[in-house]
């Protein structure tokens, strides 16, 4: 096993309902697991399929099983994929050492489609999540998976982000045979994708 | 990914805590599994259900909780082990079984029921405590701390359960049942089961069979005398232990995600050698030697547990019956350091142990919070649950909605659990008047449509969904015809039991196995009872809202509107979408409509959005579903549907 920069190591995962956050939580974990760490993960669901703000709560220790709920302020990644909810939750969890990867793609929400909520400038948000980062990695998911034909790969060059961004004791081989558990039919597309984000957090 | 059923002793897997349930019900050798779904339970059947038939036993969604416990019971007193499982509420609908089973004892097979509580009522209309039951009921009663004991506890209550002749409980919660952990697998034994019932008539030797509850005080007082056993084997139980000093400032008793916080806390804060926690996994009865021996470690106790203060209640008890124990001061809920609603978080925990103990604590640096709460409240938008684009439910609940007005007599409109009861927000246009439980709507309604003596004139409207339909609506809508009660039903189905994860029902011709069974379907049971039967496409506005209106304004009783499409999640998943659709921005005049733009302020499809620069609607193209229906609602005509 790898030396953990911190133990526990928290990873917050941040999304809207239906982007497929439990599955990304769940590709990592496995591959933590695999690796003989003890992993916690614990997950905002059920109503939140509807189009409500989800988050997944990671917790990699080489010492005892974590809680499934992270102390306030206490991430040390966010990984956002949508950057609004990025900024939800650096509003709770984040601190002067966090450090956020973002898919930029913005998601509305029924409430700014009524008009009763505005979503915020692009610029400003971006802004907003950088100044309350130590590191902001800007990763284009959702526009490199349209790129390969299937936006749902988004969430494995994520995957492959928060791997390259060498902040989480895995490697593209620890991830292989996860990827290949989750993805049987659609292998070769998902290791390119998450050679994608690889490469994408290293540019 | 590694099926939690996977023959593979030994290694290390990360698991829900539900599948950790399931994985125990297969270590334990289970003959017989049924439940009805229940966030956060339902994932317990979702895993057991189909790897029932490679590993040989069986498993059924049932109608409701009650039958599933029934139908488990029955498997015991033949000789097979079984399991079955719920959440809070339908551990409400079980209790009046399980109120006489703990009379009469079991079969030679083990019997383990498990509910999972929702703390925080994530996905629930309430936070019941379980717990409280097993005192009630006289149940043997664990709940694990972790994911690892989530498993080791399930396998080893049905060798309890057969060593007490009793049913006994698992208690889980949300944060366990609904979480990932680390779990060691073990064994996978391979039963054969020769199901036996033997207790049948024996005409040289009659006598009343063991499983009737007759008479009830000597029953009562065996029960008692299993749970003294149970008692003195938990005293000794390895689900329970002390870590920490002998002499603590302060010991902390906790149980369940109470000790996976309380752990981490005790140890963030380095007080390791100042906090004792005694964590115990047998709740029911309390292990009072265990609990005594530790009572001395401290003059100041705290609990630390999931909605209730029962261990804390049990305790005070303890004490109150032992002069010999030196009185403490306790902390908890009753003394405010904890919250006696909502869930408990590793936060909550850490202000009152800092506060007892009068220890200062600094979180994330302070000017950072300011400026990190101030842009998230300033920036970030709000996101409210929405039915799916291309859900049936908005479609009825407009048609509802229009009926409602259009009838004018202020029309009440009951509810039931499902994806529907969004129908009490935005979402669906507030028509949802009222939400309790499964088989309320129904029930409240039959109450409503009796009140004509008082000059009430509402026309009363029971929502259900199919599977709430079968759960328990049908004794009361039969109460409502018996008793000339006039209220509509509308029965928004779509063929699957969706708020759940889309589960089976008696409706669909499906069981938990996968194979194909008869289709019941509801107007066959309605007619049967002599209502007057309707069947709607909610996609088809007019349609639907002109039968509605036809039922409304029809003063006798027994009336029945079936608003059928299948769920949009399930469709999307066999077909393509049906129409393509886009807005005509020609036509589409925006806030000058006069509408105030009915398609994205009041339809709030996820599926429409506005476009700000041109001051018109807009489809988002990807969440669109292509169902058309809003191509009707737009005055102007200016959403367009084409075939796809």
């Amino acid at each position: 096993m790898k030396t953990l920069t911190k133990d526990p190591f928290n990873i917050i995962i941040a999304g809207v309902g239906g982007q497929g956050n439990v599955v990304l939580s769940q590709l990592i974990g496995n591959a933590l697991v695999n690796e003989g760490y003890l992993v916690t993960i614990g997950e905002t669901y059920g109503a939140s399929q509807r189009g409500g703000p989800v988050m997944s709560h990671m917790r990699i220790s080489k010492e005892i099983v974590y809680s499934p709920l992270i102390e306030e302020g206490t991430a040390d990644i966010i990984l956002g994929m949508e950057p609004s909810e990025t900024l939800r939750m650096l509003g709770r969890f984040g601190n002067p050492a966090v450090k956020t990867i973002v898919n930029p793609r913005p998601i509305y929400s029924v409430d700014v489609a009524g008009g009763e909520a505005e979503y915020p400038d692009f610029d400003k948000l971006l802004e907003a999540i950088r100044g309350l980062s130590a590191k902001t990695w800007i990763v284009n998911a959702t526009e490199e998976a349209e790129k390969m034909g299937s936006p749902i790969v988004a969430n494995t060059i994520l995957v492959g982000a928060l791997v390259g961004s060498g902040t989480i004791p895995l490697d593209r081989k620890s991830m292989e045979p996860v990827l290949e558990d989750r993805f049987p039919k659609a292998l070769a597309l998902n290791l390119k994708a998450f050679d994608r984000g690889m490469a994408l957090i290293n540019q | 990914m590694p099926g939690f059923e996977i023959d593979a002793p030994g290694t290390s897997q990360l698991l829900m805590g539900n599948e950790a349930i399931a994985r125990g019900a297969l270590e334990a050798g289970i003959g017989f599994a049924s439940a009805y779904p229940g966030t956060p339970s339902s994932e317990i059947m979702g895993s057991l259900a189909p790897v029932a038939k490679k590993m040989g036993f069986y498993a059924e969604w049932s109608v409701n909780e009650a039958v599933a416990i029934e139908a488990a019971a029955g498997a015991s007193f033949a000789g097979v082990r079984a399991i079955t499982s719920m959440k809070q509420n339908g551990r409400s609908v079980v209790a009046d079984f399980v109120s006489t089973i703990v009379l009469t004892g079991l079969g030679k097979g083990g019997m383990v029921m498990v509910v999972c509580d929702d703390p925080q009522a994530h996905s629930s209309g309430n936070e019941d405590d379980t717990r409280t039951m097993a005192k009630w009921f006289d149940i043997p009663m664990l709940e694990p701390g972790n994911y690892q004991e989530a498993k080791d506890m399930t396998k080893y209550l049905f060798d309890l359960s057969e060593q007490l002749d009793s049913i006994c409980l698992l208690r889980s919660v949300t944060r366990v049942s609904h979480s990932r952990g680390n779990v060691k697998l073990g064994e996978l034994p391979r039963r054969k089961y020769k199901a036996y019932f033997e207790e049948a008539h024996d005409t040289r030797n009659p006598k009343q069979s063991k499983f009737v509850q007759n008479p009830p005080p000597p029953l009562h007082a065996a029960q008692h005398r299993r749970l003294v056993k149970a008692q003195a084997i938990f005293e000794s139980s390895p689900f329970n232990w002390y870590r920490g000093p002998e002499k603590a400032d302060l010991l902390i008793i906790t149980a369940g995600s109470g000790w996976l916080h309380t752990q981490e806390v005790v140890k963030k804060l380095k007080l390791e050698n100042r906090v004792g926690i005694l964590k115990l996994g047998t709740l029911w009865p309390m292990p009072e030697k265990l609990v005594r021996q530790h009572l001395n470690k401290s003059s100041k106790i705290l609990f630390v547990e999931e909605v209730d203060p029962f261990i804390e209640r049990n305790v005070m008890e303890l004490v109150a019956s032992s002069p010999d124990i030196p009185r403490p001061t306790f902390y908890g809920k009753r003394s405010g350091h904890l919250n006696e609603y909502g869930e408990l978080t590793p936060d909550i925990i850490i202000k009152a142990i800092t506060g007892i103990l009068g220890i200062p604590y600094q979180g994330r640096d302070a000017d950072y919070a300011k400026k990190a709460e101030e842009l998230a409240k300033n920036l970030v938008p709000k996101r409210s649950l929405a039915l799916c684009p291309g859900c049936p439910h908005r479609a009825t609940l407009w048609a509802v909605k229009t009926a409602l007005k259009m009838d004018g007599r202020n029309g009440v409109t009951t509810g039931d659990a499902g994806c529907y009861s969004m129908g009490t927000g935005a979402t669906g246009f507030f028509q949802v008047r009222e939400g309790h439980c499964m088989g309320a709507s129904c029930g409240i309604a039959t109450g409503l449509g009796r009140l004509g003596q008082y000059d009430f004139n509402q026309p009363v409207v029971a929502l259900c969904g199919d599977s709430s339909f079968f759960h328990a609506n049908i004794p009361a809508f039969i109460n409502g015809i018996w008793n000339k009660s006039n209220y509509t039903l509308l029965i928004l189905d779509n063929n699957a039991t969706s708020m759940t994860g889309f589960q089976p029902h008696p409706g669909t011709g499906m069981v938990a196995m996968e194979e194909a069974t008869q289709v019941i379907k509801p107007e066959d049971l309605c007619r049967a009872v002599g209502a007057r039967v309707e069947i709607c496409d909610p996609f088809d506005l007019k349609q639907t809202t002109d039968a509605l209106l036809g039922m409304m304004a029809d003063n006798k009783g027994g009336k029945v509107l079936i608003s059928r499409r299948e769920c949009q999640l399930v469709k999307a998943r066999k077909e393509k979408a049906k129409y393509k659709m886009h807005v005509d921005t020609e036509k589409c005049v925006g806030e000058s409509c006069g509408c105030d733009r009915l398609c994205t302020r009041l339809f709030r499809c996820p599926g429409l959005t506005w476009d700000k620069k041109a001051g018109k609607s807009k489809i988002d193209t990807v969440l669109c579903a292509g169902c058309g229906v809003c191509a009707d609602i737009c005055p102007q005509g200016a959403i367009i549907k084409e075939e796809a």
